[in-house]
């Protein structure tokens, strides 16, 4: 089960990478665009726990790096984190609500922002903390937050809660 | 059999049991194992591939990766660019609302049409206006123009780069100038055999020397404060620079050794200058001539072979 729950959310993953560097890049508002990408991760991590949730987060960076030649395995680490620590957040809420998922997405966006940035900084590439605040940071987010329901919406048909998870869900409710 | 009324609270107590216990510690213990095996497996990526060369194993395979998603790339860019227009085409309405308004009807049916034509004819624009340039007295001496379009943009705030759709397989290779009609854009830092990564003259890394057309001010453009400025440093403070000059490309040549950028390329043009007595440079902003935000059609400038090599 988790095999196939990988190999769907790798293709997945793969179209949407392609979309974020040729498609949605280009809708910026300040230096900022919709993390395709991440909100995807986010969901699928929420919906399929720590362990796909970094094997997707590692996957996604790849294609990432590789799509845009960028620092191979900097995208990965960064989402390889979010994708584990998003699975546990799911673990530790009810999966059956659409609510995490705008925490989970507004926390991975915050904490893919300050890392990405941390990264840079150790790398010699620096941006002034005002403008990646404002013109970065805080677009990003609301970008994010809006594609948070469609997005995890769309994960939930593609991969809908098991049996085991569902009599969780119920147990939870009615405990 | 009177009925049993407290037949649920049993079965709904062994169910919050959770009798996979210790199954669920191991599940805990395994997906921790996983992110620390990723994340030290992205740690590796990262050492080699600043520790290695640009023709070691990993940046090989990250061109090889790249032509493969070169075609979905292309496809998503082509997919994209009536979206991008109608983007721009929307924020353009914005001004224009209440005439907008009162022609919706009509601009309804005629939107897709419209975006189409409108794509159709910017392109053509923007390929004529490179060949007039390419074929034009402007264009370098000793290059050929290898004519492309821009792929993909990296999603990062912190590096001004674009992957074009021409590679080694078109004649391009790692630092040659690319430019528009406009003027100089940046500098080709990656090479894949079907796409190449072009690093911006607005980045941070990027350095061009260049010279002030009317009064030959020498100095050396830099990425700005802002990512849509640039300035020119390194310009003794004798020399004379008037707002509005012309900043060029120097092509400076020591020896056998030369810069990468051929002469007179246009940067941009001065919009301040000062100065003050500690500094011992002059300061001078310079807004670039290309539009950094748009980039649609590029040229690769690709050295032409010296006589006698082939």
């Amino acid at each position: 089960m988790i095999a196939v729950d990988i190999v769907k959310a790798g293709a997945l993953l793969l179209v949407a990478a392609v979309l974020e560097v040729s498609l949605v890049s280009s809708f910026e508002i300040g230096e900022a665009h919709p993390e395709l990408v991440l909100v995807l991760l986010v969901s699928l991590a929420l919906l399929r726990g720590p362990v796909v949730g970094a094997l997707a987060g590692f996957w996604a960076g790849l294609v990432l790096d590789t799509a845009s030649l960028g620092t191979l395995g900097l995208t990965s680490l960064l989402l390889t984190i979010a994708g584990y620590w998003c699975g546990r957040f799911g673990d530790a809420t009810t999966r059956s609500s659409a609510n995490p998922v705008l925490v989970a997405v507004l926390l991975a966006t915050v904490g893919i922002g300050a890392g990405s940035a941390l990264l840079h900084f150790m790398l010699g590439e620096t941006l002034p903390v005002s403008d990646f605040v404002v013109g970065v940071l805080l677009p990003s987010l609301a970008l994010n937050l809006l594609l948070s329901y469609p997005v995890y919406g769309l994960a939930r048909r593609l991969f809908p809660p098991d049996a085991s998870q569902r009599r969780g869900m119920e147990v939870g409710a009615l405990g | 059999m009177p009925p049993q009324r407290t037949a649920r609270l049993p079965a709904l107590g062994h169910e919050t049991q959770r009798p996979d216990g210790p199954s669920r510690s191991a599940r805990a213990l395994r997906a921790r194992l996983v992110a620390v095996a990723l994340v030290l497996v992205s740690l590796a990526l990262i050492t080699v591939y600043f520790r290695e060369s640009s023709g070691g194993a990993l940046h090989d395979a990250q061109r090889i990766g790249l032509s493969i998603l070169r075609p979905f790339e292309v496809a998503g860019e082509r997919v994209s660019r009536p979206f991008r227009d109608a983007w721009g085409w929307a924020s353009d309405l914005v001004d224009a609302k209440d005439e907008n308004e009162k022609l919706h009807g009509q601009v309804e049916a005629l939107r897709q049409e419209l975006i189409q034509s409108r794509t159709a004819a910017q392109e053509n624009d923007e390929l004529r206006r490179l060949l007039q340039y390419r074929d034009g007295p402007r264009f370098p001496d000793d290059y050929v123009g290898v004519a492309t379009r821009v792929i993909a943009r990296p999603p990062s705030a912190f590096r001004q780069e674009v992957v074009i759709a021409s590679g080694s397989n078109d004649g391009v290779s790692a630092y040659d100038p690319v430019v528009t009609e406009d003027g100089l854009v940046g500098l080709v830092t990656e090479v894949a055999p079907n796409a190449a990564k072009v690093t911006l003259l607005t980045d941070q890394q990027s350095a061009v020397s260049a010279v002030v057309l009317q009064s030959g001010a020498v100095g050396i453009v830099r990425h700005g404060p802002s990512s849509s400025t640039l300035v020119l440093d390194r310009v003794d403070k004798d020399k004379l620079v008037a707002v509005g000059d012309t900043v060029i490309t120097s092509g400076w040549r020591v020896g056998e050794l030369q810069s990468v950028f051929p002469y007179n390329i246009p940067v941009g043009t001065v919009t301040a200058v000062g100065q003050n007595d500690v500094d011992l440079y002059k300061r001078i902003q310079v807004t670039p001539l290309v539009d950094f935000e748009s980039l649609g059609a590029l040229v690769v400038l690709v050295k032409r072979p010296a006589p006698g090599q082939g």
